[in-house]
């Protein structure tokens, strides 16, 4: 199954609001550090690294480790300048990438 | 120490010990019943009430995803004969375990749902705890919401709830507890850094923190037996539907959280 993402921003904000984003996405983080029942490592599958462009500007940027938990929930906080487009990038190893986007109109 | 006050003493430490060994488990009175959530940080709080911060909604994406899905001889998915769940699978959580005629015993969902890919859909069932169980089971409680836990006064069920409250108050395992203890009689204190809950089934499938995974209530039946050292029955063991189907009555006009989020 594809990683799932759920994604929450503001559909509307008045100009130079500071607003909140919430991002969730689905995956397992395995931190490469444990074994299995017969004492295979269990290999390395984290996201690396997390981008968010607003209107195509990079706006937020997050380096991730094996201390995130499972399927990470990053929220942080921007000033809305102007109506467009979030766009979230999440990769990791193993070649994972995923991305979603959400709308905001700014009056 | 004179032999009055070793007397007194004795006296003392007899009936401390009678009636420890006499109180029956006194069960919860229903209206001071309450759900873990009460319990819970104001973060986790937030976390559970805002699908968009709510983990278990992950899996729930992916069995809404299922619940489309033709699989299996038939060629047929949930949606074919039960059409849209939102409305055809709402309250059917709070329903379970019911009383399966066929096998003449209860069936929890997650067996429930495993017993129609078999039959109707004649695919292979999923493994207990599987990602694909866990995130089907998640998409139909979540139609049930909001909605209270049904009363499960099938008279079939009287003789299977009467099993699963035997075994909620049978003393266990290597510790010697039985479920009770805890959280009939000792719920809201404290056991190690954490609240004793009183223990109903209202938010299953269950994300929770320390699993970094959703899990099922026979799950987190499982890790109770665990730390009272006594040994975790198999998964889907009758013994388990048993007790699931007591702590739902015990649970009875209680509302749905599925899925629920717990540390």
């Amino acid at each position: 199954m594809a990683a799932r993402t759920l994604i929450n921003v503001p559909p509307k904000a008045k100009r130079g609001e500071v607003i909140q984003i919430k991002t969730l996405i689905s995956h397992i983080m395995e931190t490469g550090f444990r074994h299995d029942n017969v004492g295979r490592p269990i290999p390395r599958d984290i996201i690396t690294s997390f981008v968010c462009t607003y209107n195509g500007e990079e706006i937020f940027k997050a380096a991730l480790y094996q201390a995130i938990a499972a399927n990470p929930f990053i929220t942080f906080h921007t000033v809305a300048t102007e109506s467009g487009t979030f766009v979230f990038q999440w990769t990791g190893d193993n070649g994972f990438a995923q991305d979603a986007s959400a709308k905001i109109t700014v009056e | 120490m004179n032999s009055r006050v070793r007397l007194a003493l004795a006296v003392a430490l007899l009936s401390l010990a009678a009636s420890l060994l006499a109180a029956p488990a006194a069960e919860i009175p229903l209206n001071e019943r309450r759900s873990a959530y009460e319990d819970m940080s104001r973060d986790n709080k937030a976390m559970q009430d805002d699908d968009t911060s709510n983990p278990g909604m992950l899996a729930v994406l992916d069995g809404e995803a299922l619940w489309s899905v033709k699989v299996g001889a038939s060629g047929k998915s949930c949606a074919d004969c039960h059409g849209d769940a939102k409305t055809s699978m709402k309250g059917a959580a709070s329903r379970y375990p019911a009383f399966d005629t066929a096998s003449g015993r209860p069936v929890n969902l997650e067996q429930r749902i495993n017993l129609s890919r078999q039959q109707d859909q004649k695919a292979q069932p999923f493994a207990y705890e599987s990602k694909e169980m866990l995130a089907l089971t998640a998409y139909v409680a979540l139609q049930s919401r909001g909605e209270p836990i049904a009363a499960h006064d099938d008279p079939r069920l009287k003789p299977f709830i009467d099993k699963g409250r035997a075994a909620f108050n049978q003393r266990q395992g290597q510790l010697n507890l039985s479920c009770g203890q805890c959280h009939d009689d000792n719920w809201g204190k404290h056991l190690a850094g954490n609240t004793v809950p009183q223990a109903h089934p209202t938010g299953y499938p269950t994300y929770r923190l320390e699993w970094q995974s959703l899990g099922s209530l026979q799950r987190r039946l499982r890790n109770c037996m665990i730390g009272m050292r006594a040994e975790p029955y198999s998964y889907g063991a009758p013994e388990y539907v048993d007790m699931e189907l007591f702590l739902m009555w015990r649970a009875r006009g209680m509302k749905i959280e599925t899925p629920a989020v717990r540390p």
